[in-house]
């Protein structure tokens, strides 16, 4: 299994050498979203006297900046994908082969990630000097946030391919899409730092995967954070894989047995 | 040994159907009119290991829709198959290893990267040892006649080349038995006769069962001896390519040059073809003389209309 998914991540890397100036173009793209957030708390906090529940402008330059690294590691194959990969015969051509289709999915955006982590280093840089971030993680919450960036990557990449088995039901796929991205905007910490939210509401998040796959891995490089809760932000990943690995074995052979392979 | 069993075979789609206009999309939304298609009815055949049998049919008869059951895409809603001993809807991995579905009009590489970063995928796909890898691209690379392109990234290739491509990709595991879904489709005559001669030699050199479907009787006439129709779903004729022949055409062709030169040609019934050609020998002085069955164009446009007619 190491050896399939070097070979389809080699693989991915050759493809998106293919395409580094979209790539380049998506990531100034992808940034325009975080500065704006960055933009509008960093000023908020200022007219709050310099923080708002603790967070500075500077705090908000770590979690925004940690955010875009987030952002891209955590980008999987979109359910809006599947009907496209069904109708041009890709998917037929996955179902042929002797292995789960996922394993397609999963290793081939880890190779994606590398290349977008080498166009990130320089518009990171550029962020840090234009936003001076305050940012001091111990070791522990340094090797925390590398499994949890991961962690986050697989939450997203389970959930989201599971979804996307829908368009097996149904072709009105969109709304049901889009509601779980709605979801995903307002329980992740996407927009806002769930520690600006009420007590209820950063509950409530720990009940959906969006918390796990977001805020969890930028508070955890971040902070402010107990060494205990960064364990607890682990099993919870841990918690909501196995989960995610459950639907989709339930869901997945349904799922393929209604498939008509319309489309080649 | 029977590599491919095939037993009542059917496959019913659920489809939506739909008038068109506003009011019949308004009415959809609150009920939606579904009806059943039947693309397989009720089909049984047998194929021996090293076969190469062709799949003839109409478009819409159901060919690639048997194809796809036996590669294990589709589940069939009825019957049974199996193909080297498994159940193909399962598609168990030990199968997926030993076939291989080719369609003519689906592009399995990437686009943009050379062949060969393809094949090395496959490689780690099938856990095909670096050795036998490397023995086997290299013998189709040579077989293909694609040394020169397999560095070149696919977007550039012509569709003949491409397909080449995705032939060698198709095989690089050495499958013990090929589905062919219109692998000429496009092409120009010199490379739908290399592509036949590549599966003729294939099937020599590796005894592979071979079923293939195309709309070119060529393709079928140079690499199948034997011939399954299917029409409506149903299967109407699996035997011998010329019994095929002799069972749908009533009428042969004679043709006969002259001593002066003169060129006479004759239609007869096919139980008449005998007396008439001793006729047309007595009456005149005859220097060459062939006997022709009808173009098998037209035998298989007869066998589709007498299916067509019949109830």
């Amino acid at each position: 299994m190491i050896a399939l998914y070097a070979a389809h991540m080699r693989y991915s890397v050759l493809q998106q050498f293919q395409y580094r100036a979209a790539n380049y173009f998506y990531m100034i793209g992808m940034i325009a979203e975080p500065v704006v957030y960055l933009v509008v708390w960093s000023t908020i906090a200022r007219a709050h006297g310099g923080s708002i529940d603790g967070l500075t402008p500077g705090g908000f330059a770590a979690y925004y900046i940690v955010w875009t690294l987030v952002r891209n590691m955590n980008i999987v194959l979109t359910p809006f994908a599947w009907e496209e990969r069904i109708k041009d015969g890709t998917f037929a051509g996955q179902l042929m082969k002797p292995v789960h289709p996922i394993h397609e999915d999963i290793a081939g955006f880890m190779g994606w990630k590398l290349v977008v982590l080498l166009l990130w280093v320089p518009i990171a840089i550029v962020l840090v000097l234009l936003f001076r971030p305050t940012l001091s993680p111990t070791l522990l919450q340094g090797v925390v946030f590398f499994f949890a960036i991961w962690g986050a990557y697989l939450i997203r990449a389970i959930m989201q391919w599971s979804l996307g088995l829908i368009t097996f039901w149904t072709t009105r796929v969109a709304a049901i899409f889009e509601a779980y991205y709605l979801s995903e905007m307002l329980l992740s910490g996407r927009v806002f730092p769930l520690v600006l939210m009420p007590k209820w509401f950063q509950t409530l998040t720990w009940y959906f995967p969006f918390r796990w796959s977001f805020s969890f891995p930028i508070v955890a490089l971040t902070g402010p954070i107990e060494d205990r809760d960064l364990f607890i932000g682990l099993g919870m990943q841990v918690a909501w894989i196995l989960f995610g690995i459950g639907v989709l074995s339930l869901v997945w052979p349904r799922a393929v047995r209604r498939f008509s392979s319309v489309g080649g | 040994m029977a590599i491919i069993e095939v037993g009542d075979l059917s496959k019913t789609f659920t489809v939506p159907v739909r008038e068109q206009g506003l009011r019949a999309s308004v009415r959809s939304l609150v009920h939606r009119e579904m009806k059943e298609v039947t693309a397989v009815d009720s089909v049984s055949f047998t194929i021996e290991a090293g076969e190469v049998v062709g799949f003839l049919g109409p478009n819409g008869a159901g060919k690639t829709t048997t194809l796809k059951m036996l590669s294990g895409l589709l589940h069939p809603t009825g019957g049974r198959c199996s193909v080297l001993g498994f159940e193909p809807k399962g598609r168990p991995s030990a199968l997926l290893r030993q076939i291989t579905l080719v369609m003519g009009n689906r592009n399995q590489l990437q686009w943009d990267l050379p062949a060969l970063d393809s094949f090395e995928l496959n490689r780690a796909i099938y856990r095909i040892p670096r050795a036998d890898f490397v023995a086997t691209r290299d013998e189709l690379i040579e077989l293909l006649d694609i040394g020169t392109l397999v560095t070149q990234p696919v977007r550039n290739l012509s569709l003949g080349e491409r397909m080449k491509m995705e032939i060698a990709d198709a095989l690089l595991h050495r499958p013990q038995v090929l589905f062919l879904d219109e692998p000429t489709i496009g092409l120009d005559i010199t490379m739908q006769r290399r592509i036949r001669s590549f599966v003729a030699d294939y099937n020599t050199r590796y005894g592979a069962t071979v079923i293939l479907t195309s709309h070119y009787m060529a393709d079928v006439q140079a690499l199948c001896k034997r011939v399954i129709v299917i029409h409506h779903g149903r299967l109407v004729f699996d035997g011998d390519l010329t019994a095929l022949s002799d069972r749908f055409t009533t009428q042969r062709t004679i043709r006969a040059r002259l001593a002066d030169g003169e060129e006479i040609t004759i239609l007869a019934a096919r139980a008449d073809t005998a007396s008439a050609t001793a006729r047309l020998l007595a009456e005149h002085d005859v220097v060459d003389l062939t006997i022709e069955d009808p173009p098998i164009d037209d035998v298989i446009e007869q066998v589709f209309a007498d299916a067509h007619d019949a109830p």
